[in-house]
């Protein structure tokens, strides 16, 4: 018998978590592995990245992950990822997040670290509902979908996060889906290579709770779905918004440079005290 | 050579913590604890810190406990309003054992109630404002000296406990301008980096109920959760041992030290009759109050509590030994007066003046409370 092929992501992994609490054909698994390849193709140092998460499934990943993770409060991993990448400017600070996270309780800091262009990467994986409580409606729910406080269907209007961010001030932003693998890995990789706020939203199954909600209970059937509302991003800026109703658009809302945060704290540094921000001070008796 | 300086207090807030070697401090504007982020704004980048102004206080709260994971140390100002949207970060820094300072210029309360007037109560928000079980560091300064010093071993006793530490100024205090002195021998702790073995655990009990801790980008590939985890840092929510340990640990760190941690300042309580008992902006008229009442031939001492966090019923319970009435002064309506009357009642009637409305009490209010006790 052949020895089982092993992933060959797996030494990024801590192994001794394993196995990991991810519903079967839950799309983290997917962009686990996107967010590897890219980090890989970006020839980034792995042992460099620190990530930050909120709370909910995609706010786990870190947790699973051989680097410095910090699993923080519900919506305020970019508040947190604020302070650690301005105390450690070297540090390359990965966040993960989810629509609940990032665009609900979060929204605040969503849109002041767009703002800042502080260089962060954050990956929001974007499943349209609450699925660590069980199934709730969330800001990006489509309208008219069904979760466990939408028994009616939801009335609301969804959020568009990759434009939002945009809006915010990014300087990277883009949309693709778990279809969409080789597209979400360029893009990471962008977003990795970008010196400013990037944020990639990765649309997403979540076969438990979304799916059996919305009559969509198998991931082929919810890949099927997402993969026949995809739209690229050129042919929708030539669509009305009639047409564009129930679509997911995909590729880049914003790639462009601009002054980066921590660079103007240290530039400020430089200009009043002769040396840029110092590193790793708290260790130091003599200041 | 020793400096002096005349200065407001959250100006010597701001020094305090530069001399501490905070280096990173994330804040948004509040009254009456603006002039501390201000100060250090302009401060900070002459050090080589790092000042953010946040969108809200929330985020100040998370982002100095990210500064702190960063490899600085790391602090926030606020005040009432501020400190109750803090709460939940504030509960996340205690589960993983992060140490930040966070300083809070009482004001007015509940509410925005009265944003320029002093007050004194937050002290329950410091002590269980987040929810679950901790014990917390607490320490009041009662003069712009104090409010230097105090911030100072604030982030001393944040690094040798690997935990929260709050300063509990009111606006007197924070708007006050006095004389302060800095020493040039001030002693400084600093963060004790983890040495890189096979089993090095993050978050076990090495030394004061606790272990160093790296920065992150030290290589120790550290994981940082707000749920019930083991030594490693990895998640175990659904085991009662594993919660019990970790928040016992977490708890006993502080209680078991407090010989070292409480600190309180009295004068004439061997003999005195009445103890007045106080903490922060009060005690200025509490020790006026106490040596005219002596000068009146009255037996009266007073207490000081430089910590109200952890509580110091061993110092308080020795130094009312002779008190047949405790009368404790405090800008709220009874807070710190709860654990002054469980440490004393059994041998003491412990009295309660408790002043709002913003002003300081005054030594002739408290003369006059001493006189209705009795101190004849």
């Amino acid at each position: 018998m052949s020895e089982p092929k092993q992933n060959r992501f797996l030494p990024y992994m801590r192994e001794d978590r394993l196995p990991h609490i991810f519903c079967p054909g839950c799309g983290n698994g997917a962009i686990i592995n996107a967010f590897l390849a890219a980090m890989e193709k970006a020839g980034m140092d792995f042992d460099n990245i620190a990530m930050v998460s909120g709370i909910g499934c995609s706010s786990r990943i870190p947790g699973y992950l051989k680097c410095d993770s910090l699993h923080t409060t519900h919506g305020r991993a970019l508040s947190f990822a604020t302070g650690l990448k301005t105390a450690n400017k070297d540090l390359d600070v990965v966040v993960f997040t989810g629509d609940g996270d990032a665009a609900s309780i979060g929204g605040n800091h969503l849109i002041h670290a767009a703002r800042r262009n502080i260089n962060l990467t954050v990956i929001c994986i974007n499943n349209n509902i609450y699925g660590m409580t069980g199934g709730q409606i969330s800001p990006t729910s489509p309208k008219g979908s069904f979760g466990t406080t939408a028994p009616y269907g939801n009335q609301d209007a969804p959020f568009k996060l990759a434009e939002l961010v945009a809006a915010a001030g990014a300087t990277y932003s883009a949309r693709w889906t778990t279809v969409q693998i080789e597209n979400l890995v360029l893009a990471i990789k962008a977003g990795l290579e970008n010196p400013g706020f990037s944020f990639i939203e990765v649309a997403t199954q979540c076969p438990t709770y979304f799916g059996r909600k919305n009559k969509l209970r198998t991931p082929t059937a919810m890949a099927a779905v997402m993969k026949a509302n995809t739209v690229y991003k050129s042919a929708a800026d030539r669509m009305s918004a009639k047409e564009l109703e129930g679509k997911i658009v995909v590729g880049e809302f914003a790639n462009t440079t601009k002054d980066e945060f921590t660079e103007n704290i240290d530039k400020i540094s430089v200009e009043k005290s002769g040396k840029k921000t110092v590193i790793n001070s708290a260790f130091e008796t003599e200041l | 050579m020793a400096e002096e300086f005349f200065i407001q207090g959250n100006e010597a807030c701001a020094k305090g913590a530069i001399a501490a070697g905070c280096r990173f401090f994330a804040g948004y504007p509040i009254t009456p604890s603006t002039e501390v982020a201000e100060t250090l704004a302009r401060e900070l980048p002459k050090v080589g810190g790092s000042f953010v102004q946040m969108e809200d206080e929330i985020a100040s709260a998370g982002a100095i406990i990210g500064g702190s994971w960063g490899g600085a140390k790391s602090m926030t100002a606020t005040s009432g309003p501020g400190i109750s949207l803090m709460q939940e970060n504030i509960g996340y820094a205690f589960i993983s054992e992060t140490p930040i300072v966070i300083v809070d210029v009482q004001r007015g309360s509940p509410s925005t109630a009265q944003p320029t007037m002093a007050a004194q109560g937050d002290m329950m928000q410091a002590r269980w404002g987040s929810h679950g079980d901790y014990e917390p560091i607490a320490l009041s300064p009662s003069s712009v000296q104090e409010f230097f010093d105090f911030t100072i071993k604030a982030f001393n006793l944040a690094e040798e406990y690997r935990c929260p530490v709050f300063v509990m100024a009111d606006e007197v205090i924070g708007h006050m301008r006095e004389k302060i002195v800095v020493e040039d021998d001030i002693e400084i702790v600093a963060r004790k980096r983890p040495e890189k073995t096979d089993d090095y655990l993050p978050f076990e009990n090495i030394e004061n109920g606790t272990t160093p801790m790296p920065a992150f980008g030290d290589g120790f590939n550290v994981h940082v959760t707000g749920l019930t985890h083991d030594e490693r840092g990895y998640p175990d929510t659904n085991n009662p041992e594993t919660h019990d340990k970790l928040i016992q640990r977490i708890c006993d760190k502080v209680l078991n030290n407090r010989d070292k941690i409480c600190s309180v300042k009295s004068k004439g309580c061997e003999d005195a009759d009445i103890v007045i008992v106080s903490y922060g902006g009060p005690v200025r008229s509490v020790i006026e109050a106490a040596a005219q009442a002596r000068a009146d031939g009255k037996k009266v001492g007073y207490v000081k509590i430089d910590t109200p966090w952890p509580f110091p019923d061993e110092q308080l319970e020795e130094l009312t030994a002779s008190a047949k009435d405790v009368l404790v002064v405090e800008m709220n309506l009874g807070q710190m007066y709860y654990e002054v009357d469980r440490v004393c009642k059994r041998d003491a009637n412990v009295h309660l003046m408790g002043k709002i409305g913003g002003l300081l009490p005054t030594p002739d209010e408290i003369l006059e409370q001493i006189d209705k006790i009795g101190g004849n």
